[in-house]
């Protein structure tokens, strides 16, 4: 019982940080219709980002760890949201009436793009931080000497997912660039019509889908104290695999079916193999494709000649 | 990386836009590149990360930004807006067409040759042989991207149960090649309709993304099984092809032997030559030969609108699974050529960049051309060969050219994809009022 609480709690943290990157690949599903192949590897830039910031500022000599972790908080965002605009720019805007699968192979082209770009900038070697947050609670003893411990580094995480939910789902339901958002995803053609700005619309979503991206990449850096160049692959199709689970298209979808993948992955490594983690991971997407293509809280789609 | 101008919609016009725009362009380059460029962090030898700057570096990469940007916009206002069509004139596209008809023959004359060609440069034959697999695989994908229009993003599992079932049974049983080669094939195309048949009914994106899980779960099941695979470590020793049985080495009953002429371990190259050409050449034939049948009229129906196809009575799903189990087989059976030229094969070989360089090369060669495919196969790999030297930059400037094949000429640069049957009088009716029902 305390084992699966604390898997529990590993669980929900892991699938915190799913959730932040699924949003991104369910806001642009829903605006653009394409996958964003590219977006885990912009987490994993986000990752690099906040990774040599928090050299650059400790070697400053700034020791108060709220501050750095603002300042790295707003920088991987800044930076990484930049990222996001760039790569919309480059690589989607001029193929948006191309045919179908020409943006799919375009953000597979930026993937690799991204991957091998910060390979060259930064090296194939896997780089460690010294842990920032330390510290915990435990909440429970057993008789038998488990403990269940919640570290601090993971009520930060969660705390900090539950402060960008809310301030998106804000942004999303009550502010002006949220209405065009819904707007585009509704139907481009009336909206340009009604005087929404499309290509800026479209352009937002993808810096706000990075600029969480990044946020995933920070928790991640703090959470397991390294970053590669290649966790954005497998991280992607994870967080992507959340997505379709929750539904695409839909936010809460996607922050649901981002806690289901990391539960599931944890209760898998914990209960049966850790190699197969993956693997369960991938399978889950493939069986929800079959029997439950809309996901969760996804509508079902009309196909349309 | 190039950013593109700030402007796509009205050109810049006069100087002063146009160094503003290059100018922009650069700050973004300098807000993009200066963290991960100019900041190189590496591990040291006790765990603690040190950094240095690398100024130098984001100046120039900002400066070719800014140089870029500039040259992107003259040549955009050269060109004019026009759109890609009238890149190609008609007087070239008719001479084009003219080649076209005496390239594939010619092409194949040269491929017959070049081991006669270049019978002492092993380099050549082995590259030649590389870029005949690519080849294979490219046709072999093409039938089911090309032809049924089908994103298939992890063809690179079939090449994989290819290669380990031929690996497999000749280590283990001491199976010859010519008994496993069309079981690898068999068994390759098995695994496409057992996976395929219950994603088939999903849609182009979420097909690709399934597909790409499934070649990501191989891997891993060949990782992790280690006591069937071996593992990481791979499957090693496998047996070299015969020659029909007859043995290609120094033995006494080998080929040379047979033959009465003195042996050369050249010999076993040109036959690995010609027979991945044989296998390329009937994956060909075959894709010809299927594309004249119903079924393969079928696929190009696919490829051009599900929901007509459906309503004329094709059963959609068989005919994905078809395309799939087609395409798959003859994964396998390059598969099981990679196993036996190599003698050595690990799950390394079988990554999903293996996936994207084949997608890249139908995509390249204009999805569905089979002459495309060939020469955008042996573009793809000869540019990959003289981009040895920079190991780490080459997969970056693969990615790069996939982005700007698909803006540039998303239909692919040397094919275009045109059904095999179609109307000769062109009907009057644009795209639109077909969309609002008046075709």
């Amino acid at each position: 019982m305390d084992y699966f609480a604390q898997q529990l709690i590993n669980g929900l943290v892991l699938g915190s940080i799913y959730g932040l990157i699924a949003i991104g690949y369910t806001m642009v599903y829903g605006i653009v219709g394409m996958i964003n192949f590219a977006h885990g590897d912009v987490f994993m830039i986000g990752g690099f980002i906040a990774l040599i910031t928090f050299l650059i500022l400790i070697s400053l000599g700034l020791t108060a760890v709220p501050v750095i972790l603002l300042v790295v908080l707003l920088v991987a965002m800044a930076i990484t949201a930049l990222y996001g605009w760039t790569i919309e720019r480059i690589a989607y805007r001029p193929l948006r009436h191309s045919f179908r699968l020409a943006p799919m192979l375009s953000a597979i082209g930026m993937s690799f793009v991204l991957t091998n770009y910060s390979q060259v900038a930064q090296g194939a070697r896997v780089k460690p931080i010294p842990p920032l947050i330390t510290g915990g609670y435990t909440l429970h003893e057993s008789p038998d000497g488990f403990v269940i411990q919640l570290s601090n580094i993971q009520i930060m995480v969660v705390i900090t997912t539950i402060v960008l939910l809310a301030i998106f789902t804000w942004l999303v339901s009550r502010t002006r660039l949220g209405r065009d958002m819904r707007a585009c995803e509704q139907d481009q053609t009336m909206a340009a019509l009604l005087g929404v700005d499309v290509d800026r619309t479209i352009s937002m979503t993808f810096v706000i889908g990075a600029a969480l991206a990044a946020v995933a990449g920070l928790m991640y850096l703090l959470y397991y104290g390294l970053v590669d160049f290649f966790m954005g692959f497998v991280a992607g199709i994870k967080a992507f695999t959340a997505a379709v689970l929750g539904g695409i298209g839909s936010l809460p979808g996607a922050m649901l079916g981002g806690l289901a993948i990391g539960l599931i992955e944890t209760f898998w490594s914990a209960y049966f193999s850790v190699e197969y983690k993956d693997v369960a991971a991938f399978s889950i997407l493939i069986v929800v494709l079959i029997f439950m293509p809309t996901g969760l809280l996804g509508r079902p789609e009309v196909e349309k000649v | 990386m190039n950013t593109p101008s700030t402007n796509t919609t009205k050109p810049a016009t006069g100087i002063r836009a146009l160094l503003k725009t290059a100018f922009v362009n650069a700050l973004i380059a300098l807000v993009l590149f200066s963290l991960m460029v100019g900041i190189r962090t590496e591990a040291g030898s006790d765990g603690q990360l040190t950094y240095w700057t690398r100024f130098g570096e984001v100046a120039s990469l900002v400066a070719a930004v800014f140089g870029g940007s500039i040259v992107i916009e003259l040549l955009r206002q050269w060109i004019g807006s026009t759109g890609a069509e009238k890149l190609v004139p008609a007087a070239v596209q008719s001479g084009m067409s003219f080649v076209g008809r005496y390239l594939a023959p010619a092409l194949l004359i040269f491929t017959l040759l070049v081991p006669v060609i270049f019978y002492d440069q092993r380099y050549i034959l082995d590259l030649a042989i590389l870029v005949l697999t690519y080849v294979m695989l490219g046709w072999g994908l093409n039938v089911v991207v090309g032809l049924a229009g089908l994103l298939d993003l992890g063809y690179v599992a079939f090449y994989a149960v290819g290669a380990y079932s031929y690996a497999l049974l000749a280590t283990n049983f001491g199976w010859s090649f010519w008994v496993c080669l069309p079981l690898a094939g068999i068994l390759a195309a098995f695994w496409g309709v057992l996976l395929g048949f219950p994603v088939l009914r999903l849609r182009g994106d979420y097909l690709a993304i399934v597909t790409l899980a499934f070649g990501e779960i191989i891997r891993l099941v060949i990782i992790n099984w280690q006591d069937l695979t071996g593992g990481p470590n791979g499957v090693s020793s496998i047996p070299r092809p015969s020659f029909f049985g007859i043995p290609l080495d120094n033995s006494d009953n080998g080929f040379a032997a047979r033959l009465g002429i003195e042996y050369s371990p050249t010999h076993r190259i040109v036959f690995l030559f010609y027979l991945i050409l044989a296998l390329a050449l009937l994956t060909n034939w075959v894709t010809i030969r299927l594309r004249r049948l119903p079924i393969g009229r079928a696929w190009e129906a696919l490829r051009e609108d599900e929901v007509a196809c459906r309503a004329l009575g094709i059963n959609t799903t068989t005919t994905k699974l078809t395309a799939f189990a087609t395409g798959a087989m003859f994964g396998g059976f390059a598969g099981a050529f990679f196993a036996t030229r190599q003698g050595f094969i690990s799950p390394e070989s079988f990554t999903f960049q293996e996936s994207a360089l084949v997608l890249a090369i139908v995509v390249l060669g204009g999805m569905g051309s089979q002459l495309g495919v060939a020469l955008a196969a042996l573009a793809m790999i000869g540019g990959f060969e003289l981009f040895r030297s920079l190991e780490t930059y080459r997969m970056l400037v693969f990615g790069m050219a996939m982005v700007l094949i698909m803006i540039w000429r998303p239909r692919g640069l040397i094919g275009h994809r045109a059904p095999t049957v179609y109307l000769t009088k062109a009907q009057a009716i644009s795209s639109d009022l077909v969309k609002e029902g008046h075709g």
